[in-house]
């Protein structure tokens, strides 16, 4: 248990850093590879909770995909950051005194006896050929089935949205438009004309 | 020995550094929508904790489906962001004033 401690720990100050870096950093590039670091850290504290397949798919979807588009959105714009930063300090006594009253107004519930060890035990480990991921697949699959589709249609919707949003009919851009091109008929290009032979010199 | 309030108050902590981070960076849309990633990340530590700790697996199945619909709010932020960017050259908030609300 000491070592679960030791590594909790950690795993915590790391996130609780990286958070912290995440909104105060001048640069947003910085900022989202510290969200980076705290999203793979956090990722190492549901590996402590058992949660395996959920800890790889944070890495794996959530990192690898949705990061990586913030990286390079953050990249591709151009940003003057001095005026960004417009009102960071004027902010951050109100923002801290915030922070200060949530955090320990939370503290003061969640540690109290109902959360507590002596309430809620940690639960014994796991045998061995338990599997996280063929649970979760079985809950999906049967009970949660409806639940499940729902979240491919957003998926869709939301992929459907992001392309109509950022879709633009460029006015100046030259192509063929294939429909035209098969539809047209012969009257179209080629004209018969009559005219008298003409005559030999 | 790590009880579920430790989890509960990581979870707290990140989500009280999420809203903080929307009232320091109001003008920056990108630093905005990290903390609203911030936020819902200590949302789902609470639900894998409690899901552990209780024995009951619905709390992961839960996550599962919030990560999809960040991953779809991330997705269309961005795509808005980009137009945005392409229409008025600037991310500051106080700049979108285009439907004078």
């Amino acid at each position: 248990m000491i070592f679960q401690d030791f590594v909790f720990y950690s795993l915590a100050s790391v996130v609780i850093i990286s958070a912290l870096g995440v909104i105060t950093l001048r640069n947003p590039v910085y900022s989202v590879l510290l969200l980076v670091l705290a999203f793979v850290t956090s990722s190492g504290l549901w590996l402590l909770l058992e949660a395996e397949f959920l800890a790889i798919a944070l890495v794996v979807v959530y990192v690898g995909a949705v990061m990586v588009l913030f990286l390079f959105v953050v990249m591709m714009l151009d940003i003057n950051l001095d005026q960004m930063r417009e009102g960071f300090w004027k902010w951050f006594p109100f923002g801290a005194i915030l922070a200060f009253i949530m955090t320990v107004e939370m503290s003061m519930v969640l540690m109290s006896k109902q959360f507590s060890s002596e309430i809620i035990q940690t639960p014994e480990y796991k045998s061995v050929d338990y599997s996280n991921t063929k649970e979760l697949g079985r809950l999906i699959y049967t009970e949660y089935v409806y639940v499940f589709e729902l979240a491919a249609v957003i998926l869709l919707v939301a992929m459907v949205a992001a392309i109509a949003i950022t879709l633009r009919h460029r006015t100046d851009k030259k192509s063929s438009n294939a429909s035209r091109q098969i539809a047209v008929s012969r009257n179209e290009r080629l004209k018969v004309i009559s005219m008298p032979a003409e005559k030999k010199e | 020995m790590v009880s579920l309030s430790h989890y509960l108050v990581l979870g707290a902590v990140l989500f009280a550094i999420g809203v903080v981070g929307i009232f320091l960076n109001r003008k920056n849309v990108i630093i905005l929508l990290m903390s609203i990633e911030l936020m819902l990340l200590a949302v789902n530590i609470n639900f894998v904790a409690f899901s552990y700790y209780l024995q009951d697996i619905a709390g992961q199945i839960f996550v599962f489906f919030i990560l999809t619909v960040a991953a779809a709010e991330a997705a269309i932020g961005l795509a808005i962001l980009v137009a945005l960017f392409r229409n008025l050259r600037t991310i500051n908030v106080d700049d979108l004033d285009k439907l004078k609300g």
